[in-house]
């Protein structure tokens, strides 16, 4: 007989194992379906690290699809640990996309192009995150509810975009005009499609982690998100602080969006995020809302993304394996978290 | 004696390098209240979980009727006749009285029978004065009426022992006495009743029988509790004699804070009407009465977190303007809540986080937006030395701290900065009387420096030893002041209830 025991403090090694426990228990349980489909549990693994991070152009493959994962990883952290539940980071991301398009194709010089890009896209996903915020403030709406279904509000607004004023004429899809040469985000690396972005992401995780960690904004996002009760006593306007948080987390999602843009496909169209916003929530779960763990756990989902499209290719296992991965990672991890708060204990031993 | 109704034997039981139990032995005979004293952190919550269920000791064994049993959950626990009301209850509070007394209880059929739990409340209504309205939900009961649901709840599932863990903590004076004859009835019926209590007099007027904890061990027991001295039993508990401070005269200087014409809508709970009071610099007001008669109220206006419809507010000579826990610390309030886990300290972070918390902002833990996180280290570590809080270290979640220990970090925190006006409430509820002693130095202390203090509390022998003056609350008004040296329980009394007041 096992049962749980309420811990008192967890050891800070738990924040390393446990993401790596809930990813080997994932690798476990989803080597049934690959089975399933036919293929070598091993082989499909196999050609799924080979081709995400097996040489250097694929491990600049994954980081490209890491950074946006890092912005919205960011945004979904930060906003957490205030318990500001921000579930919207993929319809801030589509606002920041957007933005940065429209300022793209303004001409200009480059450099200026890419910081009001920037710019742009952030202000975007901040006023939207703004929305779920203002309502949780005033109103006591439920900001789970409001960000998510404005992910769809978003998402069609887009659509109505693309596929009515920006709509290219002259094929006819739906996809707008692409953003100025000029604004293309530089390539660092010949020959891949590393972009600036990918550094801007690199370097947004420690700033964030020094500004949750050591600035007073960050104690106050804390202690907001633990006891706002407390929090209120202590002098902390926490309307004020959650107001912060979510404007922080938009501009972060938003971010995300602009790389898309400025580095990756210079246009927007329908399928621009394959969800990043939402694999944001899984990769803040796996990095334990700790800004600095955001990178590798969205290194690793973006391994799991670009690795599923290779052994799909190579075994025939349907890439949806990727989604059913990424499921399965926030599960492990969600229960993972238990052993947090909680320690096994074999009962029994009493005589 | 009767032969035991429940025998512990060696239990011993660690958390880490903390033995909380440490070859305990304890028992009870049916119609037997055992009282089990101990300073805080003595171990007698562990104790009682391990007979529980919660924990499973490292040693040691349990004997229900002279039988070996083993207990790995509440379930067993249960099973085998153990009810216990936690210091935290566990109700579900959407659903009515009757549905949290059939929670659990369906038959192997799965169906519920609520004809048959109507009729079980009202026979122990009736038996043991413990009335309860069964289509109430929870949440509409008061702190007292869901203990005495749960206390119903062990009842119904067929407790034959009943664990109450610090039960009167969460009462009004005179609500313990209707707990007091209810344990008495229950106890007159053949049930055994484990109590535990910090309060003395309680202890001394209910139980048969005392084990007193010390350290995790069992200290000593007292056989005749009635004809024991209060003073004899704290020395148990604690080692050394508990001699209470002595408030010497004081010297009152100016006003340091003054409501004037204070008045709140009816918002939640009792509104306040037309507050008037002054505190001095040098004096320790007491705020009597009984609870829900606008003292919390009172608290939040004065704490900044309320905005009063009417009336004036100074503090330290400035006219408070804006209401705001900010604005009004800024001016030298200091405050220390009674729920200290709520609106004090924040659990799940360390415990130097908590410590800085209302000051975060000034430039001793911070500059242009940026923390000093050796500043802040160095001051809780400084305070934990200086108020001798048992803990690990700064780092160690607030959460983990012994009640005790959470109102001296608390204390150290608002005292640190010298306010100018202390408002408390509460101020050793839960606490050992060795804790108690020490929190009532420390203000005893502060008054001598010229701090003006306010005290709400409800336990009047607490206020007549602390205060200079009392104030009497009654329906959100000052029913009427007494100097302290012309107080006395029975004219306190009849202030609380309004007598005064209207005669
Ligand atoms: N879950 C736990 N993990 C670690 N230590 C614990 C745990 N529960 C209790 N302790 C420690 O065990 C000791 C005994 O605690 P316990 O709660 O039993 O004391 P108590 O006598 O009930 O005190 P109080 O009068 O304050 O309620 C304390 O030192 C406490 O810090
Ligand atoms: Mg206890």
């Amino acid at each position: 007989m096992f049962r749980l025991e309420v811990r008192t403090s967890t050891p800070a090694w738990f924040n390393l194992v446990l993401p790596l426990l809930a990813i080997a228990a994932t690798l476990i349980l989803c080597s049934g379906l690959i089975a399933l489909a036919g293929a070598n549990v091993f082989e499909s693994y196999g050609v799924m690290f080979t081709a995400s991070l097996g040489d250097s152009y694929a491990i600049t493959e994954t980081l490209v699809r890491a950074a946006p994962m890092i912005f919205t990883g960011l945004a979904v952290a930060v906003a957490f640990r205030a318990k500001f539940w921000n579930i919207g980071a993929e319809g801030q991301l589509l606002a920041g996309a957007v933005a940065s398009c429209f300022v793209g194709a303004i001409p200009m010089p480059g450099p200026l192009a890419m910081l009001l890009m920037a710019v742009a896209g952030a202000a975007a996903g901040a006023a939207v995150a703004l929305v779920p915020a203002t309502l949780r403030v005033r109103f006591k709406v439920d900001d789970v509810v409001s960000s998510l279904l404005l992910n769809s509000v978003i998402y069609y607004a887009l659509m109505a975009l693309i596929e009515g004023p920006w709509k290219d004429s002259f094929s006819g899809y739906p996809i707008s005009p692409p953003i100025e040469d000029s604004a293309n985000f530089p390539v660092l690396i010949e020959g891949t499609r590393l972009h600036l972005g990918v550094v801007a992401a690199l370097i947004a995780a420690p700033l964030i982690w020094f500004l949750i960690v050591r600035t007073t904004l960050g104690f106050r996002i804390r202690v907001t998100g633990e006891n706002p009760e407390a929090a209120r006593y202590g002098g902390i306007h926490v309307e004020r602080v959650l107001i912060s948080t979510a404007l922080l987390s938009g501009a972060l999602a938003g971010l995300a969006g602009v790389g898309e843009v400025g580095g990756v496909h210079f246009q927007v169209m329908s399928d621009i995020s394959p969800g990043y916003g939402y694999s944001g929530i899984v990769v803040a779960m796996l990095a334990r809302l700790n800004p600095l763990g955001v990178v590798p756990a969205a290194i690793f989902l973006a391994a799991v993304m670009t690795g599923a499209e290779a052994m799909s290719r190579a075994t025939g296992v349907p890439a949806f394996l990727s989604d059913v991965i990424q499921g399965t990672a926030l599960l492990a991890m969600l229960v993972a978290l238990l052993f947090t708060a909680y320690r096994i204990r074999r009962v029994g031993a009493i005589r | 004696m009767p032969a035991p109704l429940i025998e512990m034997r060696g239990i011993t039981k660690s958390f880490g390098a903390v033995k909380a139990n440490e070859a305990v032995d304890l028992s009870v005979a049916p119609g037997e209240i055992l009282g089990l004293l101990g300073e805080n952190g003595a171990g007698k919550t562990t104790l009682m979980n391990v007979l529980f269920g919660a924990y499973a000791p490292d040693a040691g064994e349990i004997l229900i009727q002279g039988r070996s049993v083993r207990i790995a959950s509440s379930a067993d626990a249960l099973a085998a006749g153990i009810g216990m009301v936690h210091q935290h209850f566990h109700l579900a509070p959407r659903l009515t009285v009757l549905e949290n007394l059939l929670i659990g209880m369906s038959g192997k059929s799965g169906r519920i029978d609520r004809a048959g739990g109507l009729a079980r409340l009202a026979e122990i209504g009736r038996q043991h004065g413990l009335t309860l309205d069964p289509n109430l939900p929870v949440s509409a009961l008061s702190v007292g009426e869901q203990q005495r649901l749960e206390i119903v709840k062990a009842l119904f599932r067929g407790a034959k022992l009943l664990i109450l863990d610090e039960p009167t903590a969460v009462l009004a004076p005179s609500e313990v006495d209707g707990l007091f004859s209810a344990l008495r009835s229950m106890a007159a019926q053949g049930l055994g009743i484990i109590f535990i209590s910090h309060k003395l007099n309680e202890v001394r007027a209910l139980t048969h029988r005392c084990t007193v904890l010390r350290h995790g061990r069992v200290a000593g027991r007292v056989d005749d509790p009635a004809n024991t001295t209060s003073a004899a039993m704290a020395q148990l508990m604690c080692g050394h004699e508990i001699v209470p401070p002595a408030r010497g005269p004081s010297t009152p200087g100016g006003a340091v804070l003054i409501l004037d014409g204070i008045s709140t809508s009816k918002h939640s709970g009792t509104a306040l009407r037309d507050i008037s009071l002054a505190v001095h610099a040098g004096e320790i007001l007491g705020i009597a009465g009984v609870s829900g008669n606008g003292q919390r109220a009172l608290a939040e206006v004065i704490s900044g977190v309320r905005t009063p419809d009417a009336g004036r507010m100074t503090i330290a000579g400035q006219t408070v303007s804006r209401f705001s826990p900010r604005e009004v610390q800024a001016l030298g309030l200091g405050r220390i809540p009674e729920d200290r886990m709520t609106t004090g300290l924040v659990t799940n972070l360390p415990l130097a986080d908590s410590m800085v918390l209302p000051r975060i902002g000034t430039s001793t833990f911070s500059a242009r937006g940026l923390l000093k996180p050796d500043a802040i280290r160095a001051f809780a570590e400084e305070q934990i030395k200086a108020y001798d809080i048992r803990c690990p270290g700064p780092m160690t979640r607030a959460g983990a701290l012994s009640g005790g220990n959470l109102q001296k970090a608390l204390l150290a925190r608002e005292l640190a900065f010298d306010p100018k006006v202390l408002i408390v409430s509460q101020p050793t509820r839960g606490l050992d009387i060795g804790a108690a002693r020490f929190i009532h130095e420390k203000f005893l202390d502060m008054r001598a420096k010229g701090c003006g203090i306010i005290v709400i509390g409800e336990d009047l022998e607490e206020l007549l030893v602390l205060c200079d003056r009392i104030a009497v609350m009654y329906e959100g008004r000052i029913a009427g002041t007494l100097d302290s040296a012309d107080a006395t329980i029975a004219r306190l009394g009849l202030l609380m209830t309004g007598a005064e007041a209207h005669g």
